[in-house]
């Protein structure tokens, strides 16, 4: 469990669009990583390539290598579908299967790939949920559907419902961005529990939020509309926010931008 | 802060909420006569077919001989007798009819959404599509005339009728599929992908399950449409008074042709039969129908 990722040199591109350019970072194991930027600056692109989510998108491009734990996850004969089971994924907005019950939802990964034991699908369900501190709210309804809870429990479905898969690190891609302050600083929580087990990477546009949760800091910029998203700095979240040696970073986490 | 009771009770100079001005009024009963009017002028029609259907087709149901026999050795005059050999027939080629058409129809549906967005292949088939979709349905009985009697040199069967029914019956399946697949949210795909849940299992297990509920009911409601076509069954079958089970031998009943040919008959019990056997036919649609809607509320997606 909990393994590094080394990104080398990573190119995205959407057809013809260069998306981002260049990416070189390393990502610790147990720890919380963060990146921010401008809106439009690619750090979703860069997040969904981690977990070859990025070539869902027809016509999507990546160069470049993503090693986890020194394995690169694009090298040739590797199957993406496995790579998506050790790198788990959750989204800006809350996508529970409408389908399925609260249950089914958090153990879907584990079901859909096979698993029937009845007892160990249970004490999954109930840890997964646990984790996610949703337990006690849906504890006497699991049956019920999960499309019938309120947003922030649905995100917090869906992040039991990643981590009920065991995967080695959890992307989250602005997943606060809908939710009130008190789902936010429950999530939050959440996030300082889960790094002592997983790696896990956060795309927020909450300064405070970053500061809070992360230990280090990824601050992406666009050089000029219509050019390439690009990594302007990295470092430990602390010094990213009291003394950040680029001075793009500077305006802004201060708020002087553009 | 004082208020005086006088200056609340003291009218504002202009009021904030204003009568409706009479010529707004009128335009609004205007209006709403007209739509009412369109409303009368549209069920009207509908009303009257229904009205005439039941008064001059119930009688004969109400024969309990109705539902167990058929037309079998009736003579011109005689009333009495069944409708249970087209009921067969029209069960027969419907069924037969969705077992081809709903697997290809919605196998296609699937390849073009979930594989084929954008592809040449894809825009192909979506073209040939709609173009089917677009064929009346006496060509598609002249085509399966000339493919499977005429080429093949088998012949004239119920089973010659089902597939005529495949050509008007596949480009709604396909439709319905390519419809209702396309408002599941991508959202969905990608939350199973990133499950580690391979595509063919996202499909059957995320993607399908939450399109169901409409793909049943377009293909049911789709069904019902192609069992009251009636121009292939003139060309591809006989008719017959008497039951037959066997969709590959022999003339054989189905309710528009027996509707048809009781017209035919122009005595007093050739219309009895004639009308007995078109309000069986819209009952049975109005029943699958309901079917449709029955099924479609069951296989909805729930939040509660
Ligand atoms: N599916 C797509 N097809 C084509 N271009 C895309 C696609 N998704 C994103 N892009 C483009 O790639 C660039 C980076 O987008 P991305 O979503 O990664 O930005 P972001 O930093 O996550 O922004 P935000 O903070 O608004 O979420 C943008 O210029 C965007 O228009
Ligand atoms: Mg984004």
């Amino acid at each position: 469990m909990a393994k590094r990722l080394d990104i080398e040199n990573l190119n995205l591109y959407y057809n013809k669009f260069h998306a981002v350019q260049d990416v070189t970072l390393q990502v610790h194991a147990r720890s919380v990583t963060a990146f921010i930027g401008p809106s439009g600056c690619g750090k979703s692109t860069v997040l969904r390539s981690l977990n070859r989510m990025h070539e869902v998108v027809p016509g999507s491009r990546v160069e470049g290598k993503v090693l986890l734990d020194g394995e690169n996850v694009y090298a040739p004969g590797v199957d993406p579908v496995q790579v998506r089971r050790t790198i788990g994924m959750v989204f800006q907005k809350a996508n529970p299967f409408p389908t399925m019950s609260i249950k089914d939802n958090v153990v879907a990964g584990l079901k859909l790939a096979g698993e029937k034991d009845k007892k160990k699908l249970d004490e999954i369900t109930e840890r997964s949920l646990r984790g996610a501190n949703l337990w006690e709210e849906v504890k006497d309804r699991l049956n019920k559907p999960g499309g019938g809870l309120s947003g922030g429990q649905q995100q917090r479905l869906c992040i039991a419902r990643a981590t009920a898969v065991q995967p080695d690190v959890l992307l989250m891609d602005e997943p606060c961005s809908a939710l009130d302050p008190i789902s936010t600083l429950a999530i939050e929580d959440l996030i300082a529990e889960l790094k002592k087990d997983y790696t896990i990477v956060i795309v927020t546009h909450n300064m405070q939020q970053a500061a809070r949760v992360s230990d280090q800091t990824a601050f992406f910029n666009l050089p000029a509309v219509g050019e390439p998203g690009q990594l302007v700095e990295i470092g430990e979240t602390g010094k990213i926010f009291s003394n950040p040696s680029q001075k793009a970073t500077e305006d802004y986490i201060s708020g002087r931008f553009g | 802060m004082r208020t005086d009771t006088a200056d609340i009770e003291r009218p504002a100079k202009t009021p904030a909420f204003q009568q409706l001005s009479p010529g707004r009024k009128a335009k609004n009963h205007i209006a709403t006569t007209l739509f009412a009017l369109a409303f009368v002028v549209a069920v009207i029609p509908l009303l009257w077919v229904l009205f005439t259907l039941v008064r001059r087709g119930l009688s004969p149901m109400l024969n309990a001989d109705w539902w167990t026999h058929s037309f079998y050795g009736l003579l011109p005059n005689d009333f009495g007798g069944g409708i249970y050999h087209a009921l067969v027939g029209t069960l027969e080629q419907t069924f037969v009819c969705a077992l081809i058409s709903v697997p290809l129809g919605v196998s296609v549906g699937i390849f073009l959404i979930e594989y084929g967005r954008n592809s040449r292949l894809a825009r192909t088939t979506t073209f040939m599509v709609d173009i089917l979709s677009g064929l009346p349905s006496i060509v598609a009985g002249l085509f399966i005339y000339a493919l499977w009697i005429t080429t093949f040199g088998l012949d004239r069967s119920g089973f010659a009728v089902s597939l005529s029914l495949v050509l008007l019956m596949l480009p709604v399946v396909v439709r319905v599929t390519e419809t209702m697949l396309m408002i599941v949210p991508d959202e969905l795909r990608e939350a199973s992908y990133a499950l580690g849940v391979p595509k063919w299992k996202t499909i059957v297990k995320v993607v399908l399950p939450t399109s169901l509920s409409g793909i049943l009911t377009g293909i049911i409601l789709g069904l019902a449409r192609v069992m009251g076509e009636t121009a292939p069954l003139l060309i591809l079958v006989g008719y017959s008074r008497a039951i037959n089970f066997n969709l590959f031998d022999g003339p054989m009943a189905s309710l528009p042709l027996t509707v048809y040919t009781a017209r035919k008959t122009s005595t007093e019990a050739g219309e009895y039969r004639m009308w007995g056997a078109a309000l069986t036919l819209v009952l049975l649609i109005m029943l699958i129908n309901l079917i449709a809607t029955l099924l479609s509320k069951l296989f909805a997606v729930k939040t509660k």
